[in-house]
C-alpha cells in the first residue's frame, strides 16, 4: 500500500491521482503555517518594539542610579537590587523545600500509590493558581497571621516590626508560587536515575539516606539546578504576589533587613505605566526597564540550559 | 503437588549432607502482591563453594537470590516468610537495619552498574558509607580489592578516571571489586556475565574460581555450561519450586528428577 502510493505520487504520468493528495495537503499545511507565522510576527512586534524603544535608554548610568524627578529620569538600580535580593531569598526558601518534597514523593513513598498521586495532583493545581491569589494568601497568612503573631509575642510595645509588607514575606510568597516548578523538575531528574544505581549503593551497605546524599542528589543535580533557575526566571517576572506583600512604589534607600520593603523591576514597570504623575514622560525609562527584565529572564533561562547540558556531558566523561 | 514434600526431603534434610553451611534457608515463601512466586524453599549454602541457581526465566531464582541479602525489600508490595540464616544469625529477625547485613552478604548485578564516579571512588564507596575515613586504609583496601578482582594492572594508572571509561567486562570486574571492598562473607551474583562477550565472560568465570577460596558464592545463571563449569552445587528452580538441589557433578550427569533432566538436556526452558 505504502509503496503503491509513493510510486503514484512520484510519477506525474497520471495527473488525476497526483492532484488529489496534494490539494488535501495544501489546506492543513497552509493553516498550520499561517498559525506559525502569526506567532512569529507577534513575537517580533513585541520584542522589536521593546528593543527599539528601550535600547537607547540602557546605559551604565541607567543601571546604577536611582529614579529621579518622579521617575521621569534617572535609573532603576534600586529595582534591580531589590529583584536580586528578593530572588535570592526566594531560592533559599524554595529549593530545599522543593527538593525535599520531590525526594519524599519519589524516594520515600511508593510513587504509584494513591496518596502520592493525590499529592502530585495538588502540586500541579498549585501551579495553576492565579498569582494574585498567592499575593492575597501572602498578605493574609504571612503578614497578618505570622507577622502580626510574631509582633504580638516579641515586639508588643514597638508597633509593627514583622506584621507589615516586607521582602521576606514577598520572597516566601514567591517561593510558594514557584514551588511546583522545583518539585516537578527534581522529580523528573529522580525518575531518570536508574534503579541499578540505587541498588548498587544498597548492596554495599549504604542506607537510604546515604544513597540519597551520595548517589541520588549528585545525579539529580542538573535537574535541581534547572528547576531552581526556571523558578528564578518565573519569580523574577511576577508582580501580583509581591504587590501586597512587600514591593514599594518608591524607596529612597536599599533594603538591608529582612523586614524592609523593596523596589522590584516588574512592579516598577507596573508603577511607571499606570501610577506615575506623567506616564508619557516615563516611557523611555519604562521601555528600558522592560528590556532589562527581559534580558535578565532570557539570561537565566540560557544559563539553565547551559548548566543542564554541560552537567549531562560531564556525567558521562568526568 | 507432591514436589514440595520431595524438595524438603532432598535438599537439606536427608540426601545432601553439607558439612559446612554458610547460609541456610528454611521454608521460605515469597509473594509479589498476591502472586506467590516462591514455594517453601529450603536450601543450605555451603561455605567457600560456588552454588549455582538455574532454571527457566521467571522461575524465581533471581527473586530467591535477592532474599538472601534482603535486597527484595526495596521492591514495594512484596512479602516473605520463612527463615534465612547467615551462620547462626537470622538476617531478617536479628538485623533491624537491612543495610548492615549487606556488608556481610554482597551482591553483583546482571548489568554492571558502576557509579558515575571515578574508579577509585567506586571501590571506596562501600568503605565510606560504612564510616571508614582513614585515607591510607581506604587506598590499601581499594588496591587489594582491585587486585582480587583481577583489575588492578589495567586500572592502576587511571584510578581517577571515570568508571564509565572502562569496557563492559572491566566495569563488571570493577563492580566485583567494589563488592569485595567491604569484606563480605558471601557474594551473590545475578547473571554477572550475561551481558558480556565470551572473553570477558571467561575472565569473570576464572575470577569466581579464585574468589571461592575466600568467599561463599551464590550465582544465578541462564547458561547451563557456565553452571557446570564453575559451580560445586546446583539448585534447579521451576515455577517457584526448588525441584532439585545437589552436587553439580551429579546433577549434570545423573539428575534425579525428570524435570531437571528435561531442562538440563534442553528439552524446555
Amino acid at each position: 500500500m505504502m509503496f503503491d502510493n509513493t510510486i503514484i505520487t512520484n510519477k506525474p504520468a497520471s495527473p488525476a491521482l497526483d492532484f488529489k493528495p496534494k490539494s488535501h495537503g495544501y489546506i492543513p499545511r497552509g493553516l498550520t503555517f499561517a498559525a506559525v507565522i502569526i506567532i512569529i510576527i507577534m513575537l517580533v512586534i513585541i520584542l522589536g518594539n521593546i528593543v527599539y524603544n528601550g535600547a537607547g535608554t540602557i546605559s551604565w548610568e541607567f543601571l546604577s542610579h536611582p529614579p529621579e524627578n518622579g521617575m521621569e529620569s534617572g535609573g532603576i538600580f534600586p529595582a534591580i537590587f531589590g529583584t536580586v535580593f528578593l530572588v535570592i531569598l526566594m531560592v533559599i526558601a524554595v529549593v530545599p523545600v522543593g527538593v525535599m518534597t520531590a525526594l519524599y514523593l519519589y524516594e520515600y513513598t511508593d510513587p504509584s500509590s494513591k496518596i502520592t498521586r493525590i499529592i502530585r495532583v495538588a502540586i500541579n493545581n498549585l501551579a495553576g493558581v492565579p498569582s494574585i491569589v498567592f499575593g492575597l494568601f501572602g498578605l493574609g497568612f504571612f503578614i497578618s497571621f505570622i507577622g502580626n503573631g510574631m509582633d504580638s509575642i516579641f515586639f508588643e510595645s514597638e508597633g509593627p516590626v514583622w506584621g507589615q509588607p516586607a521582602i521576606i514575606w514577598a520572597a516566601l510568597t514567591l517561593a510558594l508560587l514557584t514551588l511546583p516548578v522545583v518539585i516537578v523538575s527534581t522529580e523528573e531528574a529522580l525518575r531518570t536515575i536508574p534503579r541499578e544505581l540505587r541498588e548498587a549503593s544498597y548492596a554495599l551497605g549504604g542506607t537510604k539516606l546515604q544513597t540519597i546524599a551520595r548517589v541520588i542528589i549528585p545525579q539529580a543535580m542538573p535537574g535541581i539546578l534547572t528547576g531552581s533557575i526556571l523558578a528564578v526566571s518565573r519569580g523574577a517576572g511576577e508582580v501580583a504576589p509581591i504587590m501586597f506583600t512587600g514591593a514599594a512604589y518608591y524607596l529612597p534607600y536599599l533594603p538591608s533587613k529582612l523586614n524592609d520593603q523593596f523596589m522590584e523591576m516588574g512592579y516598577h514597570i507596573f508603577v511607571m505605566a499606570t501610577q506615575s504623575p506623567d506616564v508619557e514622560a516615563t516611557k523611555p525609562i519604562l521601555f528600558g526597564t522592560v528590556l532589562v527584565l527581559l534580558l535578565l529572564t532570557f539570561l537565566l533561562n540560557f544559563v539553565a540550559i547551559f548548566i543542564r547540558s554541560s552537567m549531562r556531558r560531564k556525567r558521562v566523561n568526568v | 503437588m507432591d514436589t514440595k514434600k520431595d524438595i524438603l526431603k532432598e535438599s537439606k534434610i536427608s540426601d545432601l549432607k553439607i558439612p559446612n553451611y554458610k547460609m541456610m534457608v528454611l521454608k521460605q515463601n515469597f509473594w509479589y502482591g498476591n502472586n506467590h512466586v516462591l514455594h517453601d524453599i529450603s536450601i543450605d549454602v555451603p561455605e567457600n563453594k560456588v552454588t549455582a541457581l538455574i532454571g527457566p526465566s521467571g522461575c524465581g531464582k533471581s527473586t530467591f537470590l535477592r532474599t538472601l541479602n534482603r535486597m527484595n525489600e526495596s521492591i514495594p508490595n512484596t512479602r516473605m516468610d520463612g527463615t534465612v540464616k547467615l551462620d547462626d544469625i537470622d538476617i531478617y529477625k536479628d538485623f533491624k537495619d537491612s543495610s548492615k547485613i549487606r556488608t556481610r552478604i554482597g551482591m553483583v548485578f546482571q548489568r554492571s552498574n558502576p557509579f558515575p564516579k571515578s574508579i577509585f571512588d567506586n571501590v571506596a564507596y562501600g568503605l565510606r558509607v560504612n564510616g571508614i575515613k582513614d585515607k591510607a586504609i581506604i587506598a590499601e583496601v581499594v588496591e587489594e580489592s582491585l587486585q582480587q578482582a583481577a583489575l588492578w594492572d589495567e586500572v592502576k594508572d587511571i584510578l581517577e578516571k571515570s568508571a564509565y571509561s572502562l569496557s563492559g567486562g572491566q566495569q563488571q570486574r570493577l563492580c566485583i571489586a567494589r563488592a569485595l571492598a567491604v569484606r563480605p562473607e558471601v557474594i551473590l551474583m545475578d547473571e554477572p556475565a550475561s551481558a558480556l562477550d565470551p572473553l570477558s565472560t571467561s575472565r569473570i568465570e576464572d575470577l569466581i574460581g579464585e574468589l571461592k577460596k575466600k568467599y561463599t558464592i551464590v550465582i544465578v545463571t541462564h547458561n547451563m555450561q557456565q553452571a557446570a563449569r564453575i559451580s560445586d552445587y546446583t539448585a534447579f528452580f521451576f515455577q517457584g519450586d526448588l525441584i532439585e538441589y545437589g552436587l553439580t557433578k551429579e546433577m549434570f550427569t545423573r539428575p534425579k528428577k525428570k524435570k531437571t533432566e528435561d531442562y538440563i538436556t534442553g528439552r524446555f526452558g
